[in-house]
């Protein structure tokens, strides 16, 4: 029995995990490594690589800071009713529930070019639907729960004792933060960056949907991918992905790592 | 510096902002797709949804999806345990691929099913199965995207359950089958249903896995998420909204149900 379960469980691995990450490894060196060096020095691929590593930075940085804090608030805040974060709460898990095209569209819908604030951004000379600006968004409210799952449980497993006894000794909240909470939560925001970056550099549908997907403009990583197999340009695509797997498993690994801390 | 985070005004309006944020990143949208799918009164609603592609769509993509998370729960359930109970070589390596479809960007995933069962495979070429854009190619790319959860879920469980229970229950004569059912399962549900419904409701919502190897024939193998996809493209936002709405409110229903789930647990 025993022998049975352990090697089916290796089948199922094998099929569904290692065959795909060979089959990506070996494809991208089709035509040679010119082939793939050609691929990835093509313009559109390092606009594209540039336009995606601008968004992770932008994203993580963003929801890193924000997600810390409003954890903070969800788990400490006096000034927030039981009800007010229990709501909350339940709150910051709807963006996993909503498939990322329609993250996408509730973005155009919002500040599309036909809209009131749309138009209003335009006046002003800011475009965000078909722009980085909208990309980003629509990145932020696809990952915004990300950080919070991680950094909530963390939080409320410590405990608030060792911060009480802290501003009780006289010290600051801001250096209450960064002497007793930080070093409690550091590896629990560790592995929400990781998983942000992972999330962020993988996004497809919500930034296909708000990007418009124009070459060398608005054009990322993952829907340059999608471009190229539409074209039938396998050999493109498949040294795309490739890269974007590399990142992948690095990040696992970091995960791994961080999981362990 | 210290004096200056500790004022009130500092304070409040770093509060404020957090709480603006959360509010126009994640509630305005919200709020705003299920108002914009109303605009036009409740009859344009419901004559977005009756399009027969539009429930077509919806309904494929909750039996794929239902189908995937299926499949999921076995070989979840299986994967899960084996990890857990026994040691054997590679097993760490495992433990660590488990999470490879959440850190691989979903066009990616797609993009590589598109290979391996896609014309030019040699699926194809063997055994002269053509998968790719059908529904079983749909199913397989829900699978792999989700396959996670239901492991996730369950090791937890599997690690906090006393082995002295299932000893006591084999002590007092109780068979194999019976101890599984009686002991072991009642540890495990849980966490099977949890990451079962986090499955089905990420199945319903996948969207880069999906498009490239769909097909995307209307009627057939096009999902409502690609059928949003198409709605936005060809200029009609009402009718993305209004089926957006209704796959919305299932995938909200669900996370409940996950959150209920949880609490329950919780207290136990």
């Amino acid at each position: 029995m025993r022998r049975l379960w352990i090697s089916l469980t290796y089948v199922v691995i094998t099929l569904l995990l290692v065959v795909p990450l060979y089959k990506i490894f070996t494809g991208a060196w089709a035509q040679g490594l010119d082939g793939f060096i050609a691929a990835i020095a093509r313009p559109q691929s390092l606009h594209a690589l540039k336009m995606t590593a601008t968004i992770v930075i932008t994203v993580t940085a963003i929801n890193t800071f924000f997600g810390v804090m409003f954890s903070l608030y969800l788990v400490r805040a006096t000034w927030l009713s039981k009800t007010m974060k229990r709501i909350s709460n339940s709150i910051v898990d709807l963006p996993f529930a909503v498939s990322p095209v329609i993250g996408g569209l509730m973005i155009v819908l919002l500040l599309g070019p036909n809209t009131i604030m749309g138009t209003f951004f335009n006046n002003i000379g800011v475009q965000i639907v078909y722009a980085l600006p909208g990309m980003i968004l629509a990145t932020l409210f696809v990952t915004f729960p990300i950080m919070i799952r991680e950094v909530m449980p963390v939080l409320q497993e410590i405990g608030d004792q060792q911060e009480q006894a802290a501003s009780t000794l006289g010290a600051y909240s801001w250096y209450t933060f960064w002497k007793v909470t930080w070093p409690n939560i550091r590896y629990g925001v560790i592995y929400g960056v990781v998983l942000t970056v992972a999330r962020s550099l993988g996004e497809f549908g919500a930034v296909l949907v708000v990007s418009g997907n124009i070459i060398n403009k608005t054009q990322t990583a993952t829907t340059l991918v999608y471009q190229d197999v539409e074209n039938f340009n396998v050999v493109a695509a498949n040294a795309i992905a490739l890269v974007l797997a590399v990142f992948s498993i690095m990040l696992l690994l970091l995960m791994e790592w961080s999981k362990k801390k | 510096m210290n004096s200056l985070f500790r004022s009130r005004t500092w304070s409040y309006s770093f509060r404020s902002i957090v709480i603006i944020y959360f509010i126009g990143l994640i509630i305005i949208p919200i709020i705003s797709i299920y108002t914009q799918s109303f605009s036009s009164g409740l009859s344009s609603f419901w004559n977005n949804i009756s399009d027969p592609l539009a429930w077509k769509a919806v309904f494929l993509t909750l039996k794929l999806a239902g189908i995937a998370t299926i499949i999921n729960i076995l070989i979840g359930t299986m994967i899960g345990w084996v990890l857990v109970r026994y040691e054997f070589p590679g097993k760490s390596i495992i433990n660590s691929l488990i999470d490879l479809p959440f850190a691989l960007p979903t066009a990616v995933a797609g993009f590589i099913i598109l290979l391996l069962l896609g014309p030019s495979s040699v699926m194809f070429e063997w055994f002269g199965l053509s998968l790719v854009f059908h529904e079983p190619a749909i199913i397989v790319a829900m699978v792999f995207v989700t396959f996670p959860f239901v492991i996730r879920g369950l090791q937890p469980l599997l690690e906090e359950l006393d082995k002295s229970e299932e000893e006591a229950a084999y002590t007092l004569g109780s068979s194999k089958i019976r101890t599984f059912f009686q002991i072991i399962m009642p540890t495990m549900l849980p966490g099977i249903l949890s990451g079962g419904m986090l499955a089905f409701s990420r199945g319903l919502a996948e969207f880069g896995a999906v498009v490239l190897i769909a097909g995307n024939i209307p009627g057939k193998t096009l999902v409502a998420s690609v059928y949003i996809f198409g709605e936005i493209e060809s200029n009609n936002p009402q009718g993305a909204a209004a089926v957006s709405v209704l796959l919305l409110t299932f995938s909200f229903i669900i996370l409940w149900f996950i959150s209920k789930l949880s609490r329950g647990g919780n207290t136990l």
